[in-house]
């Protein structure tokens, strides 16, 4: 009796099962929806932040926008999730945002352990260390029984553990969920160093009311590619996301900006320019687009460079310098694949 | 012939019927008469099997309900190609842990930094339960205190601490931490070599030398002695009605021998004190902020409903008791620790277990503050470096059970042996 229970029990469940599991196709998804959803940081001056509306603005958001507006056309067709280093991947992997746009360094478990397929990178970082100036400290290895304030969850943690181990050195870390506690942490001073990627050091600190009491240390501990991710096994989803990082980073290398982006349609006679912007060829289509993608995700926040001088550049609060992240031939490796 | 007694007072019929059939038919058969034929519509309509049929369709939901959710959860990591295995505790956890009672290293595997965090739930757990119940039991019977201030104040701080959740009871007791005590570097050195700092109590520590064995020894012999000597000052007292001060002579027996074998075998145990080297202070003894605020939240917290198990259990106890006990010329002190407490044990102890078991399960919001609890190495950071969400959480759910089902069968032995003995 009770065997047949059983049974006629898992035979049910397996037929209910069907309708719960998230399809396959996130583009049916996201179109039926009207919407897309994106993962963003809880907040990291420049590169995720909510404006005075309560708009979701910054470097990271950025990227969405021009993602939804290569879908709808709409750069405003975008849900934004705040997400912790903690709970970044169980959303992604839930189904409960279709991209993550937030610092999130490309490692090998990601990609292939907890499957998340990686665009190319937009953003080319390394951990750093930030100290007051008043201690002294030149270099991380000074830092030798230092309390150290750290995001727990992230890859820095590992970095950290492993430097320290290498150099032979000892320290306190002090967990920390997100950027806006470690900051109040680290102004008490219960830590005296702060140690995330480098790019969110000189952001955190362009916000601290005197900046110039913090230096950032000369070290870079570690290679921190940032990359935008997607669920694994989604290929159509994932070269949406690809190609419109590699639209934008394209457009900035062919001079094509939101503002002549319509001028340069009509008048080009660039072929890279003409098959950016869809005025020859049929790459939207191939995609699941229209053919109009490319020239509308340019226009929702300009070219990658645009989008880097707009909130995180050097005539920003946050000041950083393009350095690495300069195109490959302007001297830095930001080397996007061509529409061809 | 061999008749049933109770033959007589069968209904005619029925007699008839066994004369009939002989004396060994069962009586059973005898009552329902013929046979009834099993109707499919008796399963509801029968009283008889009414409630059977209930359970079964009962228990067969129940079984869906939970062979869904199985299979669903096999589907979905099916689909996402995840598969269910425990191997990764064997793999380098590669984090560092701040407390760790143990020896670990950010190359000791994934289940030594679980250890490490189970150990400190359980300290922050046994610490926290003890400090709770020392603060309860005198907050309780100060409610109770004719005192009218006293009295009222305590209401005050039952109200307020069981009304409000213990998460902000946590943050607050840290953020107070961490803005009100100065950085290492501006620290003061108290009195013992105790310091305060923003980042934890850095505390004078014992360094055990030569010779401090033998110390311990006659510490733990001079116990045995005072429990000893309590039994000895019961048996007299029972028989001569004299009552000795015990509790200064049980504390001379154990604190008189060690101070003079500390100093015949030449001070053996030193002390270490902190000293500010760098950027922290080092030596000495470090109790971390992320613990303090803990310990002192969760334990005033949970001390706020154990006040309150306290005094029910005190007025549980009829009036006539005191009375008695005070015309037998029994001071309140005694009347209290002789008379009454021991009743209301019996009814404050089992509420009592269930405030244990919340404390320990309240202590898994420690990651709030950064404490590394078995929720924030297990449950965090492993979880989230290698990304096995459902055996982390499952071994979890496994520890929390297995600890609390311990606090509550050992507290059961104890509540046992206070409860009252029936003869």
């Amino acid at each position: 009796m009770k065997t047949k229970l059983l049974a006629l029990a898992l035979g049910t469940a397996a037929l209910a099962t069907v309708n719960t599991s998230a399809s396959a196709a996130t583009l049916d998804d996201v179109k039926a929806k009207g919407f897309m959803q994106c993962g963003v940081s809880t907040g990291v001056p420049g590169f995720a932040f909510t404006d005075d509306a309560g708009d979701w603005q910054g470097f990271d958001p950025a990227l969405c926008r021009a993602v939804a507006a290569a879908i709808f056309g709409d750069p405003k067709a975008v849900k934004f999730t705040p997400t912790t280093g903690k709970t970044r991947f169980t959303a992604l992997a839930s189904g409960e945002v279709d991209m993550l746009a937030r610092n999130t360094t490309e490692t090998f478990s990601r990609d292939v352990d907890l499957k998340f397929t990686f665009a190319p990178v937009n953003y080319y970082d390394g951990q750093g260390f930030m100290v007051r100036k008043s201690l002294g400290v030149t270099s991380a290895l000074n830092l030798d029984g230092a309390t150290i304030c750290i995001q727990t969850g992230t890859t820095t943690e590992l970095n950290l553990a492993d430097y320290f181990r290498a150099n032979n050195m000892k320290y306190e870390p002090v967990p920390i969920e997100t950027n806006a506690e470690a900051q109040e942490k680290y102004l008490a001073n219960a830590c005296d160093v702060y140690t995330t990627d480098a790019s969110g050091l000189a952001a955190t600190r362009a916000a601290f009311e005197k900046p110039d009491d913090h230096v950032l240390l000369p070290e870079i501990i570690s290679k921190e590619p940032l990359a935008p991710l997607s669920r694994h096994g989604d290929d159509q989803w994932a070269d949406i996301i690809k190609w419109t990082l590699n639209a934008l980073i394209n457009a900035e290398e062919l001079g094509v900006t939101a503002a002549n982006a319509d001028d340069m349609k009509a008048n080009s006679k660039l072929p890279a320019v003409r098959r950016l912007l869809g005025a020859e060829g049929d790459f939207g289509t191939k995609l699941g687009l229209g053919n109009d993608w490319s020239i509308n995700a340019i226009k929702a926040g300009g070219n990658y460079g645009e989008i880097f001088e707009k909130y995180i550049g050097p005539k920003t609060a946050i000041g950083l310098e393009r350095g690495l992240n300069r195109l490959w031939n302007k001297g830095g490796i930001l080397y996007a694949a061509p529409l061809r | 012939m061999n008749w049933p007694v109770a033959a007589i007072e069968y209904p005619l019929d029925v007699f008839q019927r066994i004369l009939q059939n002989g004396p060994h038919m069962t009586i059973a058969n005898d009552f329902s008469g013929e046979v009834e034929p099993f109707r499919l519509s008796m399963l509801i309509n029968d009283k008889r099997y009414r409630s059977y049929t209930l359970q079964i369709i009962t228990i067969a939901l129940f079984m869906l309900a939970v062979g869904w959710l199985v299979s669903n959860v096999v589907a979905n990591f099916a689909e996402r190609g995840k598969t269910f295995s425990f191997a990764f505790l064997w793999e380098p956890a590669s984090y560092d842990i701040n407390q760790r009672l143990i020896e670990y290293t950010s190359r000791s595997p994934h289940w030594l930094a679980a250890v490490v965090g189970i150990l400190n739930t359980l300290v922050l757990a046994f610490l926290g339960c003890i400090a709770a119940t020392i603060f309860g039991v005198a907050i309780g019977v100060m409610r109770l205190s004719k005192n009218w201030l006293v009295s009222r104040l305590m209401t005050v701080y039952i109200e307020g601490f069981r009304n409000v959740p213990v998460l902000l009871w946590i943050l607050l007791a840290s953020t107070a931490f961490s803005a009100m005590l100065p950085a290492p570097r501006q620290a003061p050195v108290l009195a013992g070599g105790f310091v305060p700092t923003n980042r934890g109590f850095y505390v004078p520590a014992p360094v055990w030398e030569n010779g401090s064995g033998i110390l311990v020894v006659v510490f733990l012999a001079s116990l045995v002695g005072a429990w000893l000597f309590g039994r000895w000052a019961k048996t007299k007292q029972a028989a001569t009605g004299e009552i000795l001060p015990v509790f200064w002579i049980r504390l001379a027996i154990i604190v008189l021998p060690v101070i003079l074998f500390y100093f015949l075998l030449g001070r053996p145990i030193g002390l270490s004190l902190p000293e500010l080297k760098g950027f922290n202070f080092q030596g000495g003894g470090f109790v971390r902020n992320s613990f303090m605020a803990l310990w002192i939240a969760l334990s005033l917290y949970t001390a706020a409903f154990i006040a309150e198990n306290v005094r029910s259990g005190i007025q549980a106890i009829s009036k006539g008791q005191t009375e008695a006990s005070y015309s037998l010329g029994l001071p309140p002190n005694r009347t209290m620790n002789l008379v009454i407490l021991p009743q209301a044990l019996r009814i404050i102890i089992p509420p009592l277990i269930s405030q244990y078991l919340n404390l320990t399960k309240n202590s898994s919001l420690a990651i709030a503050v950064g404490y590394m609890d078995v929720t924030g190495t297990l449950g965090g950071i492993t979880l989230n470096q290698t990304g096995r969400e459902m055996e982390t959480l499952l071994l979890l759910m496994l520890f929390y059970l297995v600890v609390s089902l311990l606090i509550s069968g050992v507290m059961n032995v104890y509540n046992s042996s206070v409860a009252i003995k029936e003869r």
